[in-house]
């Protein structure tokens, strides 16, 4: 499939599409990342997550056209207050659905499985009633329009980087927040032996709440970040989830570094392919790939080996 | 090689050079132990030695990352959980582990050790046979009288036996059993004693416990495990004179 | 089986269930309704097979499989490409460049026949694709995965993913199977209309036979060992592998099974709506058979019955009078089942509706109760118990 192409031009290709891999990447580690925290650390199946990642990018939507048509001065900046926005909104509608639906279902999580995907089919339909069926797109401030020149062939724009900027930054920050704070300490306690860490004093349920929230609220700022490189519809969140959830098993569940190892992995094999077969027969060799090593290698890349 | 061959054919279950490690925590380390045919062999040690992951690796629950399990001459690392259990070793584990929904009379007509393939067990019917066995083990499990009650409605005690009767009825010549009195009362002890003597005269028992008077009472050889090894091997008395296990027991 | 005459189980409670189902299917169903709407009984009904796999696969022994779409579809696109074949001779595809071949893929500009559509020209091998393909891909998905031992929410999601890429292959391959609009404009099987309103009250028919047929193998299953080792294996897998089974080989068996009731529906299905597509075996598509499942009750394959029936007709009503709505009451049904009503139907059935009818029969709630001399033991079958159409069978002896 290389025929045809000098040197110096595939090296080129391989450099876009690494790059136009990159904002995909950006989307799995963002939407990946909560997912990882619910998953990975209380064992539940939100199959809802997209949809709480979409309900992130209507609401920078609707931050930018109130900014647009009240604050139009300040509008460089309206990006950083629809994060802020999405996220506390998210992860207040998380711990609802926390309290009023998962928290139940602890014990049984093919049914919670089931019960987010009721849920996502209800948030789908709301957000078509409300914003129709058409993909809504935000106007970028001017600071992220814009390429950087590397070299003749290769161009990076601005708003891509950006947004993967934002990714690495918030895996970061999960991974101070899990690792090294007192709060992540209390969630793997409870993760790893949920009756000791009550015994010592651990409001159980309530680090559950939280958790849920936070990995809710981490889609909604998925959702902000995916406006700048994407426009919003209401089932655009489920054309992510099944991949998504590819990422999170392939990485290993409990890993961080895994999810991002293999969210990197995936969207880069996706989008290089892309370039030389059409578009869906690279999605279906790159799905076809991971589902052949996850039956080989069910517990991931990175996963421990513990004594069960 | 020969001769250690032919030396482990004599004994019921030759256990040698076993090693486990997990993330490089060996939980078994180069151990090695036999059992004579019809005996009963106690493991005791402190919490963490070992000894459940010593019978799991018997049963297979856990694979062996070096060393070899012989049992009646034939090698058991390389099979899986199903056909160990077919060679003749039978499993019960720390906590009671039977099904809650079947009746007592179901729970045994499961593990009775016929249609165990897809299609056997769809071929399978309830012969007078099955029945005369399943009858028979509920005598010997003190729980005759309960055959037709869901299995949820036993005592702690008695889901304990039926557990084990659930081994009987599959004819093992080896018996591990986890624990088997814990949790239960002076006289469900007393009883479960009496049991495991009436199992022995047709059947090798290896058994983990913690209640050394129990311990005393049915063991005809103890194996002290520490830190994955054999600390020490012999008689209850032997053993228990031992300095090297008064000080592990003790403290420094 | 029980050692009982047939006649006699007719006769007792559960018998009595299959009879009323039969009444519904054969007899009430075709009389009150036109062709037309008996013609999407038939299409509903289709589902019941898959719910009827779910039950065994799911709410018997705990695997919960997300792509039941994908052997529902490849056992309908097997039939649609047989019946493609038969409408696309070279006399009814003249006008195309290459005459022979299926329309698409004339109009993909493929000139032979790919070599995997060339044995769909026989209809033995059709009938044995049907069944066997299904099977197939279950027991390569089956044996790579249970083997391992991945189960639970593992095995959902890659279920799922196959579901996935099973989609976008089809699509994207339009040159092949059609593409996004499936394989369309199937006229005749073997040179009989089916596009006849006798022709569809007689495939309505064949379906229900078929669907009976599934009933009872599902039934003998879970009646026999085998469905025990099932339901114990899902409690307590451990358990049952050191009792001596082999617990990936029963797992392997039941996804099968599972899958050939599935691709049997497909199958059914393309001859009773007339076309396949993609939009039929997909990860929407897929999960939904899983709520007709859990509707009827997941425990209870007469269930998976009417949650079929019911949940379709409930989605053909609301797209005819409110489409937006019915998303809200698909989810909201979502929710309820596992939130509310775990067993489903046959849950509230048992709870509230038998009852009544013991009254209503004075039908003593426990037989055994009035028979205080114990069964001989080798006759200790299943005689003098209650029947549990929640668990679908008989609830354990009581003395």
């Amino acid at each position: 499939m290389f025929d045809g192409y000098t040197t110096s031009e595939l090296m080129s290709i391989f450099a876009m599409q690494g790059f136009a891999g990159l904002s995909l990447f950006s989307v799995f580690v963002l939407m990946a990342l909560g997912l990882a925290i619910i998953f990975g650390q209380m064992g539940v199946i939100n199959m809802a997550h997209g949809e709480f990642m979409i309900l992130g990018a209507y609401t920078t939507y609707l931050v930018s056209g109130f900014f647009q048509s009240v604050l139009p001065g300040l509008f460089g900046g309206y990006f950083f207050v629809a994060i802020i926005i999405a996220f506390l909104i998210c992860a207040a509608l998380g711990a609802f659905i926390e309290w009023a639906m998962i928290r139940h279902l602890y014990r049984r999580p093919l049914d919670t499985l089931l019960a987010t995907w009721g849920l996502s089919l209800i948030m789908q339909q709301t957000y078509r009633s409300i914003f129709g069926a058409r993909e809504v797109g935000v106007e970028l401030p001017e600071w992220m329009m814009g390429a950087i020149q590397v070299t003749d062939l290769v161009e990076l724009p601005i708003n891509g980087l950006f947004v993967m900027i934002i990714a690495l930054s918030i895996a970061l920050g999960v991974y101070l927040l899990m690792y090294r704070s007192g709060w992540g300490k209390k969630v793997r306690a409870v993760v790893q032996n949920r009756p000791m860490a009550e015994a010592v004093g651990i409001n159980s349920a309530g680090v559950d709440r939280m958790t849920f929230a936070l990995g809710c609220g981490i889609a909604g700022i998925a959702g902000a970040a995916f406006t700048m490189i994407g426009s919003t519809g209401p089932s655009s969140g489920q054309a992510y989830i099944v991949d998504t959830f590819l990422v999170v098993v392939f990485g290993g569940a409990q890993s961080l570094i895994g999810t991002i190892v293999s969210a990197f992995g995936i969207s880069q094999a996706q989008s290089t392919m892309e370039f030389f077969l059409s578009g869906s027969m690279a999605k279906v060799l790159t799905l076809l790939v991971v589902v052949g090593i996850l039956m080989l290698r069910p517990e991931g890349l990175m996963a421990l080996k513990v004594r069960r | 090689m020969n001769a250690a061959k032919a030396q482990s054919k004599d004994f019921l279950l030759a256990v040698e050079g076993l090693t486990v490690s997990f993330d490089g925590f060996k939980a078994v380390d180069d151990l090695s132990f036999y059992l004579d045919p019809k005996e009963i062999r106690v493991i005791i040690g402190p919490n963490g030695a070992g000894k459940t992951t010593v019978l799991d690796l018997i049963c297979g629950k856990t694979k062996a990352t070096s060393g070899s399990i012989k049992f009646d001459g034939k090698e058991l690392t390389r099979l899986k959980e199903h056909q160990i259990v077919h060679s003749g070793v039978g499993r019960k584990f720390q906590t009671p582990s039977v099904f809650e929904d079947l009746t007592v009379f179901e729970n045994l007509e499961v593990s009775y050790p016929q249609g165990h393939s897809v299609m056997g067990a769809l071929a399978f019917k309830r012969s007078a046979e099955v029945v005369a066995a399943v009858e028979d083990v509920a005598e010997t499990i003190f729980l005759k009288d309960a055959l037709d009650q869901p299995a949820s409605l036993l005592s702690h005690g008695q889901k304990q036996w039926l557990e084990i009767g659930m081994l009987l009825i599959q004819k093992p010549d080896l018996l591990m059993l986890d624990e088997p009195v814990a949790g239960m009362s002076v006289a469900e002890r007393k009883k479960t004693a009496e049991l495991l003597r009436r199992i022995t005269k047709d059947h090798t028992v290896l058994v983990i416990e913690h209640d050394m008077q129990f311990v005393g009472d049915i063991a005809d050889r103890v194996t002290v495990m520490h830190q994955g090894k054999v600390l020490s091997e012999g008689s209850i008395e032997h053993v228990k004179s031992d300095p090297k296990v008064i000080e592990v027991y003790l403290g420094h | 089986m029980k050692n009982t005459s047939p006649l006699k189980w007719f006769a007792s409670r559960e018998g009595l269930y299959y009879l009323a189902l039969a009444l519904l299917l054969v007899v009430i169903l075709p009389l009150a309704l036109d062709p037309f709407r008996l013609n999407m009984v038939g299409k509903y009904l289709t589902y019941a097979f898959v719910a009827i796999g779910l039950v065994m696969c799911w709410g018997k022994a705990g695997i919960l499989s997300l792509g039941q779409g994908v052997f529902f579809g490849l056992g309908g696109y097997c039939m649609a490409m047989f019946l493609k074949l038969e409408a696309s001779t070279p006399e009814a595809t003249a006008i195309q460049s290459t005459p022979g071949i299926p329309d698409f893929m004339d109009w993909n500009q493929l000139t032979e026949l790919p070599w995997f559509w060339e044995p769909f020209h026989s209809f033995s091998f059709t009938l044995l694709a049907i069944v066997g393909v299904p099977v197939a891909l279950a027991f390569i998905i089956g044996f790579a995965m249970f083997t391992r031992r991945v189960g639970g929410v593992y095995f959902a999601i890659i279920t799922q993913a196959i579901a996935a890429i099973l989609t976008i292959l089809i699509i994207g391959q339009q040159g092949y199977t059609g593409g996004v609009n499936g394989i369309t404009d199937l006229q005749t099987l073997m040179g009989w209309d089916i596009r006849t309103d006798e022709a569809k009250t007689i495939l309505y028919f064949v379906c229900v036979g078929l669907l009976f047929v599934c009933l009872f193998v599902a039934r003998f299953v879970q009646n026999r060992k085998l469905g025990r080792i099932l339901v114990a294996m899902n409690a307590q897998e451990n358990r049952v592998r050191f009792s001596g089974y082999d617990v990936a080989a029963f797992k392997i068996f039941v996804f099968c099974l599972a899958a050939a009731f599935a691709g049997i529906g497909g199958a059914l299905f393309t001859l009773i709506v007339g076309f396949m597509s993609p939009s039929f075996i997909g990860i929407v598509a897929s999960i939904e058979m899983v709520i007709f499942c859990a509707l009827g009750g997941r425990l209870s394959i007469l269930g998976a019955v009417y949650g079929a029936l019911l949940v379709n007709a409930a989605k053909s009503g609301f797209s005819e009078s409110f489409p937006e709505l019915w998303p809200f009451a698909m989810g909201a049904l979502f929710i309820g089942v596992v939130l509310a009503f775990p067993n489903g139907l046959a849950g509230l059935y048992q709870t509230y509706v038998m009852p009544l009818e013991d009254r209503l029969f004075k039908r003593k709630p426990k037989a055994a109760a009035s028979a205080p001399a114990k069964p001989a033991p080798a006759a200790r079958q299943d005689e003098g118990r209650d029947y549990d159409p929640m668990l679908d069978q008989y609830s354990p002896e009581k003395s």
